[in-house]
């Protein structure tokens, strides 16, 4: 069971998803390790694409489903891995994930629960959820645009990144603005 | 170097994903092989291509196909010109299984090893089908991995003109069918299903029409189809399988075809070439080729055999980089993420750079 997140908020457009990605992008360090969760268009890709464009990546961030994995420069090296085709976690080791989760750049991880057992014990966990999916049948013009963001910086963070101090500065990138 | 006669052979050799394959080609666009071991039967079962199983399936599978490749060929290691394989993009360790086994068969037989561009592979397999087709000529590179349109400036010279700004056709097409309880790949499930559907069922988006750029989007369309079965089953009348798989496919082609008319238009092509997987798909060679009639443009759209995964496509690419003088040694690495402007090769290097510094 998961404990209460440390932040959440909420975007009302996938503009506004990839403006929270790019504010997160901003904010994080080197070995940060990002897990991106949420069903089959969530909007995972579309945080992912904002967080790299806030590491300062300028090339068009796609999807990684087909090679699992694409890398692109920034300010910091940026791992865009995709899990979302893995049968079983031990087929994550064919990448040599630990390369990228504890190097020198920013791993952003989509379906990172496929592999729960296998990440570093200090990351970033962002959950992103309809709220009109979850209550059921709605109202006809419920905006199903709408997106639920749930944060929780997890691990120690001694020594290593300093996964809670991104969280405390996206949480005042976020109530800023 | 020995001048290539149109008979000259070469094997190609693709593991890029979950074919292993391996094929004979002649300088004359013959096809004299064209095997194919797929895994697609294995990896139906987990619903999408597993790298581990990908990987490990090659190793047993390679040197079996390339053996039947010369073997239905009639060609011995002794009258083939070179060795073509695929050096990305693609997986990893799917890729080395293909790299390890040309560099081996190349050192044993003595013959040249030239590494090839999946994408390239694809290029060319339009002029496989159609050996009258020469550059310049627009390319719609459209796959499980891709949505590149590409000009085809010369053998080996390229120009992106347009791409994907997140999803890729083919995977729109794998991850909606897997929304629509479809099997795996997505995108003959959905031509199938879609059969006998109406295409103006469901009003899917048309992304990136409006957009005066060249790129494509079908990330909101794989959003679009999963919002629109939850409001479907909420309201308990879920429409028919064939409708909603025919609005789905026809959003994707009407996007497809319309800008690949408008790039045509804008570089002035006269010839249309349309490639990989998702160019097997029966509307959108239908709706491509009335386009492109009503356009006046030449159209180029491979056998369907052609556009999934194959390695006479390799075979014909590699043969045209021996060509022009490109050659690999034992150094060859394979890359994930290779673009197609990097593996264009020795003609698209500037005047006096040389190909590998470190070699």
């Amino acid at each position: 069971m998961l404990r209460e997140p440390d932040l959440e908020t909420a975007t009302r457009s996938a503009e506004e998803t990839r403006a929270l990605g790019e504010a997160l992008g901003r904010v994080l360090g080197a070995g940060a390790v990002v897990c991106l969760v949420g069903e089959l268009g969530a909007g995972k890709t579309v945080l992912a694409q904002g967080i790299a464009r806030g590491l300062g990546v300028r090339e068009q961030v796609t999807s990684p489903s087909f090679v699992l994995i694409r890398e692109y420069r920034g300010r910091l090296p940026v791992y865009h891995m995709d899990l979302y085709r893995l049968a079983c976690p031990a087929e994550l080791e064919e990448l040599g994930p630990d390369e990228y989760f504890y190097g020198d750049g920013v791993t952003l991880v989509e379906w990172a629960d496929a592999v729960r057992d296998r990440l570093p014990e200090d990351h970033l966990r962002v959950e992103l959820a309809r709220p009109a999916a979850e209550a059921g049948p709605q109202p006809a013009g419920e905006d199903e645009n709408v997106r639920r963001v749930r944060v929780w910086a997890r691990g120690a963070g001694t020594g290593g990144p300093d996964h809670r101090g991104y969280l405390e500065r996206l949480r005042e990138a976020v109530t800023t603005c | 170097m020995r001048q290539p006669d149109q008979g000259a052979l070469v094997l190609g050799i693709e593991t890029s994903c979950d074919e292993t394959a391996a094929a004979v080609v002649t300088a004359g666009a013959e096809i004299r092989a064209n095997v194919i071991a797929s895994q697609v039967d294995l990896h139906r079962r987990y619903g999408g291509v597993v790298p581990e199983v990908a990987s490990r399936q090659h190793v047993p599978a390679v040197l079996p196909v390339v053996d039947t490749a010369l073997r239905e060929a009639g060609a011995g290691p002794e009258s083939l010109a070179a060795v073509a394989v695929t050096r990305g993009p693609g997986l990893v360790g799917a890729l080395l299984v293909g790299v390890a086994a040309a560099k081996g068969l190349a050192l044993a037989w003595g013959v040249d090893l030239v590494g090839v561009n999946h994408l390239e592979g694809h290029v060319y397999s339009a002029r496989l089908e159609d050996p009258g087709l020469a550059p310049p000529y627009l390319c719609l590179i459209v796959s499980g991995g891709h949505t590149d349109l590409v000009w085809v400036e010369a053998d080996g010279r390229y120009r992106l003109l347009g791409r994907t700004r997140d999803d890729a056709a083919g995977e729109a097409f794998d991850k909606s069918a897997r929304v629509m309880g479809l099997g795996y790949p997505g995108g003959p499930a959905i031509d199938r299903a879609a059969a006998g559907g109406d295409p103006e069922a469901v009003p899917f988006p048309r992304a990136m029409l409006e957009d005066p750029s060249l790129d494509f989007s079908f990330s909101g369309l794989k959003t679009a189809v999963v919002q629109f079965y939850r409001r479907a089953r909420a309201a308990g009348k879920e429409p028919p399988l064939a409708d909603v798989a025919a609005s789905f496919q026809q959003a994707v082609v009407d996007v497809l075809v319309k800008k690949t008319i408008r790039a045509a238009r804008e570089t002035g092509a006269s010839r249309v070439a349309v490639v990989g997987g998702v160019a097997a798909n029966s509307v959108l060679r239908r709706d491509m080729a009335a386009a492109a009639a009503r356009a006046g443009l030449a159209l180029t759209i491979p056998r369907p055999a052609l556009c999934t995964d194959n390695a006479a496509m390799i075979a014909y690419a590699g043969y045209h980089r021996w060509r022009l003088g490109h050659r690999d040694d034992l150094s060859l690495d394979v890359r994930a993420n290779l673009p197609l402007e990097t593996g264009a090769g020795a003609a698209q290097e500037p005047a006096g750079a040389v190909a590998n510094p470190t070699g």
